[in-house]
């Protein structure tokens, strides 16, 4: 099996993804791909930089990939997620999933960008006109959980 | 035992940097690394728990006991995609 990567210094080539897992036996593709926005929870936002814990990152990816896999036996999946300074408009991260039929890559994408967002050790701060912050660190303080929950 | 660790993101800033090799007693749990820091760095003091916890590149719990050569990592919050 040839070696998998999934993290990117590089802007990501969205049809590398597509051309990857498209197969003539498909007659679905689902492609999810998050874009960097202009605000976040009421603040303006400029640039992200993406840091990442690389070979774990790389690991746990392959987990969540390789676990879609026998969950959904056909459908293939491309993941690429971009690391560094990212500007407004630029994508993150791509996700590419084919399958014969349409709801199967539907399913396998939505799970793979979540499972992606809930464990692999991916950080991401944010630059606007207030300033810059690590996304997810205040409002993990644990005095504040009770104000969250 | 000697046991690399690693900070990322939001550690990183406030350790001021990436990676450090510390010697600790036999026995030591990631927890107490963990509490450790919390005594030498303010702008932790309020995390009485540790982030998440991975020791050589795979997430566990955070009482965890350290070996020799063992990868050390709090995971802060991740926010990939």
């Amino acid at each position: 099996m040839r070696l998998r990567t999934f993290l990117t210094d590089e802007a990501i080539d969205r049809q590398e993804l597509i051309d990857e897992v498209m197969r003539r036996s498909d007659g679905a593709l689902a492609v999810f791909e998050g874009v960097i926005r202009n605000h976040d929870q009421g603040k303006s936002v400029e640039s992200i930089e993406y840091v990442a814990y690389k070979p774990m990152a790389e690991k746990q990816i392959g987990q969540i990939v390789d676990d879609l896999g026998k969950r959904f036996p056909d459908v293939r999946i491309a993941v690429r997620h971009r690391l560094g300074l990212l500007r407004v408009g630029e994508s993150s991260i791509v996700i590419a999933c084919s399958a014969p039929h349409r709801s199967a890559a539907f399913e396998a994408c939505r799970m793979a960008i979540d499972g992606i967002k809930e464990t692999v050790p991916i950080w991401k701060k944010e630059t606007g006109p207030d300033g810059e912050e690590w996304v997810g660190w205040q409002g993990s303080r644990p005095s504040s959980d009770q104000a969250l929950h | 035992v000697v046991v690399k660790l690693l900070f990322f993101a939001v550690l990183r800033d406030i350790v001021g940097r990436g990676e450090t090799s510390i010697e600790v007693p036999a026995g030591t749990r990631a927890s107490d690394v963990w509490r450790d820091l919390r005594a030498r760095h303010t702008e932790l003091t309020d995390y009485v728990r540790p982030p998440l916890t991975a020791v050589n590149e795979s997430y566990v719990e955070p009482d965890t006991v350290l070996s020799q050569g063992d990868e050390l990592a709090f995971i802060p919050p991740v926010a990939g995609g």
